[in-house]
């Protein structure tokens, strides 16, 4: 791609993120979630998955649908810094998206989460995912977290303890900033956090065709 | 006195309900009453009203919840009585319907059971649950019911050698049944081995309190049931041929549950069965199907021992014989018992009987018991300190 000069001064720089190396997790249904990093160029895919919960209003699915599309469109389009998209997928059909970003070396800000397929815990293990990611993979000694819903605030800042800092700038709006120290994440990882590497080279093929889902549990009699 | 059946039965679909508690009230009512070929309004016949909940004051903010829903259904002038037991609301509230026409008092009675419990956060929800233990000696020492649940089951396991894999095979198979039940809350089979087995299981089944996991804890649902309750010699009045309640039998137990000479009995439970067999003129070998108060998985099993359908010690080994399944010698929980199904607790009691009336009629779908005959419900208050057990039995 050709980046002209004003197009290249619109874009933030870019820091060298070390991948998420993907990994797979079996739920209670005795189904395989695959975990991987999404690239840019599975972004409209992965809109067309987001764009029909835009409208849900139960459960802070709108609030939450629209804001991850805008980021994963500033992911594409370059004007986001050091954003990252992980995808669960199950046989390759896309169940729920999450997204962050480095703040710089040390600390990370989660963005979003959306699970698709519901009663699985499939949020929380995303989520679970991020955290791994920000800690594990990029080295990071915090996190940065808020909640737009009632589930995110009982599964984020409860069930991780998370550190009330509400001094300090979020990028999104709902609670006050939390934070979860490199010692929380410690503690509360193996409790939160499963999954097996590698991940089988044909499972991965497959998960990586991000499938669209053909329901949506919010939207009863939702046909694509 | 009189001989009391059941005309009519209604049902919501458990899980989070979108209309207030009064509401859902009635819609449970209605199918009830619909189902007993019973009109609201003028003549309607409804002698007495009587509304099982035990949380509605203290979650919902509402009292006197049986007068507000006979003014919804328009069933003035009936009598109304709100009925508070615990968990065992429900059936405590048909017991009531039952002496009420019993006496010769009424003729009809309408029991509805519900409770809208998602309006608080989990952990409020068990925090509620709390208050019915004993205030100095239990609750103030932060003990809940999972509490509770995780020591009954750890000396169970001492004592009796029941497995975690023994409860989840319990829980899988409650869950298969809620899949033939539509108006059950979780629509979903979870694999035993995923959640016992698989290396991801402590953190996709996590304990809740150990031994006991996730997956051996019942859902907080929202959700109602109802029953017409109808004196059997006006039997002809009804669209269908009413199913008898043949027997009714409540105990209690010590509040303090460490105040028990032994603790893994279940004393309240084991009197109240033998008082409903006796009430009935049977015995626990007549019992075709049972839907027994599994809000934990360990429950079902000890509930099965005290109620004589095992003895004591070896309800877990019929579990793993496939006998409590639909299919088995004595299945249990075809509705997906309180593990699946869902557990609002003023709705439980009488949602165990809306099931046995079904199976009784014929009328269960893919989870029938084929010639089911005699039923058996068992409604535990506390935790074990009241318990309610019912009998019913088709009228040939």
């Amino acid at each position: 791609m050709i980046v002209d000069k004003l197009e290249q001064s619109l874009r933030p720089p870019e820091t060298n993120m070390p991948p998420y190396p993907p990994k797979y997790i079996t739920l209670a249904s005795g189904e395989k979630m695959v975990v991987h990093q999404a690239s840019r160029e599975d972004v409209p895919r992965l809109l067309e998955a987001v764009r029909p919960l835009v409208t849900v209003e139960k459960d802070f699915y709108d609030i939450v649908a629209a804001r991850l599309y805008a980021e994963l469109l500033a992911y594409q389009r370059y004007r986001v810094k050091d954003e990252y998209v992980l995808v669960g997928t199950i046989d390759g059909v896309i169940v729920g998206i999450v997204n962050g970003r480095m703040v710089d070396d040390k600390v990370g800000m989660s963005y979003h989460t959306v699970a698709i397929k519901r009663g699985l815990r499939i949020g929380a293990q995303l989520f679970a995912a991020k955290m791994e990611y920000h800690m594990d993979y990029l080295g990071q000694q915090e996190v940065l977290i808020v909640a737009e819903s009632p589930i995110g605030y009982r599964r984020w800042m409860i069930e991780y303890e998370l550190e009330s800092r509400p001094s300090t700038w979020h990028e999104l709006g709902g609670v006050p900033t939390h934070v979860l120290t490199k010692a929380l994440w410690e503690k509360h990882k193996p409790m939160k956090c499963t999954g097996r590497r590698p991940v089988p080279p044909e499972m991965l093929e497959v998960a990586k065709k991000l499938i669209l889902p053909s329901e949506y549990p919010q939207i009863p009699g939702f046909k694509r | 006195m009189r001989k009391v059946g059941i005309a009519g039965v209604g049902h919501t679909k458990f899980g989070r309900s979108e209309v207030s508690l009064v509401d859902m009230l009635a819609l449970a009512a209605l199918e009830a009453l619909d189902d007993a070929g019973i009109r609201t309004g003028r003549r309607h016949g409804v002698d007495q009203v009587f509304v099982a909940s035990m949380g509605a004051g203290i979650l919902n903010r509402q009292s006197s919840v049986a007068s507000a829903l006979v003014d919804t259904l328009n069933l003035q002038p009936a009598m109304a009585e709100t009925v508070e037991n615990g968990p065992a609301s429900g059936a405590s509230a048909v017991k009531l319907g039952y002496m009420a026409i019993a006496s010769g008092m009424c003729d009809v009675a309408l029991v509805v059971g519900g409770e809208l419990m998602r309006v608080v956060t989990g952990w409020e929800a068990t925090d509620f649950v709390a208050t019915m233990l004993h205030p100095d000696a239990e609750y103030a020492y932060g003990l809940t019911l999972p509490a509770f649940a995780g020591m009954f089951t750890r000396l169970y396991m001492d004592k009796y050698g029941v497995t975690e894999k023994d409860l989840a095979m319990v829980a899988v198979k409650n869950h298969e049944h809620a899949m033939h039940n539509p108006v059950a809350h979780i629509q979903l089979v979870p694999s035993f081995h995923a959640i016992i087995e698989d290396e991801d299981a402590p953190v996709i089944n996590p304990y809740v309190a150990e031994p006991l996991r996730v997956y051996d804890v019942c859902p907080v649902s929202d959700g109602a049931a109802a029953v017409v309750l109808c004196a059997m010699d006006l039997a002809d009045r009804f669209r269908k041929k009413p199913v008898r309640i043949a027997g009714i039998g409540q105990a209690t137990d010590t509040h303090v549950v460490a105040e028990r000479e032994v603790p893994t009995d279940l004393l309240a439970v084991r009197l109240a069965a033998q008082r409903a067999y006796a009430m009935a003129g049977l015995k626990p070998e007549d019992i075709d199907v049972a839907e027994l108060h599994d809000a934990f998985t360990i429950l079902e099993i000890a509930i099965s021992e005290e109620a004589g359908l095992f003895p004591k010690g070896e309800g877990h080994l019929a579990v793993r014989r496939g006998e409590t399944r639909v299919g088995g010698r004595i299945p249990i929980n075809t509705s997906g018992g309180l593990k699946a199904k869902g557990h609002p607790l003023g709705a439980t009691g009488v949602s165990q009987i809306v099931e046995l009336v079904r199976q009784l009629r014929g009328e269960a779908g893919g989870r029938q018991v084929e010639g089911a005959r005699h039923g058996l419900a068992v409604n535990f208050g506390g935790f074990g300190n009241n318990v309610v057990a019912t009998i019913l039995s088709k009228e040939e």
